[in-house]
């Protein structure tokens, strides 16, 4: 039971966390509980869709589909939050209410929003196939004991409810700093989905340059461990990363941070002329 | 929406390009077993420095997930599934592999 219980929560708050980041980071947005409602529902469907054709995928492109799928789903959630922190370098101040002119942000706000909901819906997406294969397997077949099963259950729910922990917390943070603060979460993740996603298309064999391990801190905090795989899933913790995962990484921290600068200044700018 | 098809259309024609250039015929296929949370064989011997696929069937009645984070790989499988990795190049030495379902479960991957 208490296996089952581990494994089902350690699946849920993987994908739980990256909800709770968006959800604050689209504080003020109108509209945006429905888009992340169908970032979710979306998320689930796929993820049924996947472990249901799991092995048709595995075979696709001579035994790397399920690679390919990993990396083109990775790399649509790494643009929808680049293209959202771009966006709130320029709108978020607005969003927090030191701003009076919000007009052109509660317009813009929706496509946004629809993109988060993608980057939610990729998280449980990869995460859900899993979690699917995992719950159907035990819960819904009938070959397990109840035990099994409650504890299975039982980590959804804890998983649900800690994830919604990183939320309030976040939420918590005075309105003026808290956008400050997901835009920084935003480009950790970024950076980590689209390292993954580098790895991802090694494996498929589709890069095949600086594929070593650069370091190894598996001594210091196994990628496995609890600790490991949340870090793993926020700011994307790898104990062996490649050299090609490294460059991936701070190359999107780079460009990100880049492109915030710029939309922020084109702001200053505007609010100058107006 | 233009960017998403234009990120399919990639990863479509770098699937291509990697197909076109494997020969599945040559492809040696290591079979691996797992049943509610043991690993057969216990020591899978593979090819070093070479492309293979494992081949890894689910025989018993709970749901598997092979996994070797050291070799950055992971494929579920419920109960009754058969599926492959297929890697690409493993250098010579030996890797943890595991169960992420079944948490005591354990076995090793020797390359050689």
């Amino acid at each position: 039971m208490i296996g089952a219980f581990v494994i089902a929560f350690r699946e849920v708050i993987e994908a739980g966390l990256i909800i709770g980041i968006v959800l604050a980071a689209t504080r003020g947005i109108a509209g945006r509980g429905r888009w992340i409602g169908l970032g979710v529902l979306g998320g689930l469907a796929g993820a049924a869709l996947v472990a249901l054709f799991a092995e048709t995928i595995s075979d696709a492109f001579e035994g790397a589909g399920q690679e390919i799928l990993n990396a083109g789903v990775l790399i649509v959630a790494v643009l929808m939050l680049i293209w959202h922190n771009t966006w709130m370098a320029k709108h978020g101040r607005e969003l927090a209410g030191e701003l009076r002119a919000a007009g052109e942000a509660v317009r813009t706000g929706q496509s946004t929003a629809a993109g988060l909901a993608l980057v939610v819906g990729a998280a449980i997406l990869r995460e859900g196939a899993e979690l699917v294969l995992f719950l159907y397997g035990l819960v819904a077949s009938g070959t397990s004991g109840p035990d099994i099963q409650f504890g299975a259950l039982a980590g959804v729910a804890v998983g649900a409810a800690t994830s919604s922990v990183s939320y309030f917390g976040l939420a918590a943070i005075p309105t003026r700093y808290v956008f400050s603060v997901t835009s920084g979460l935003i480009v950790l993740l970024a950076a980590g989905l689209a390292a993954q996603a580098a790895q991802f298309l090694t494996n498929a064999g589709l890069i095949t340059v600086l594929d070593r391990p650069l370091w190894n801190t598996s001594a210091i905090l196994r990628e496995d461990s609890l600790v490991g795989r949340v870090l793993h899933a926020l700011v994307g913790y790898t104990d062996r990363p490649s050299g090609m995962q490294v460059l991936v990484y701070l190359g999107t921290i780079l460009v990100m941070v880049a492109l915030m600068q710029v939309s922020s200044a084109g702001k200053r700018r505007q609010l100058r002329a107006a | 929406m233009a960017v998403l098809r234009r990120i399919l259309a990639c990863a479509l024609a770098g699937g291509l390009l990697a197909a076109s250039a494997a020969r599945a015929e040559d492809l040696p296929v290591i079979k691996v077993e797992m049943k509610d949370g043991t690993i057969t064989p216990n020591v899978i011997e593979v090819p070093a420095n070479t492309r293979f696929k494992l081949e890894i069937t689910n025989t018993g009645t709970s749901p598997v997930e092979f996994e070797s984070v050291e070799l950055k790989r992971e494929k579920a499988l419920a109960a009754g599934a058969t599926s492959s990795i297929v890697f690409r190049t493993v250098d010579p030495g030996s890797y943890d592999v595991f169960d992420d379902f079944h948490p005591n479960s354990k076995a090793t991957l020797v390359a050689k």
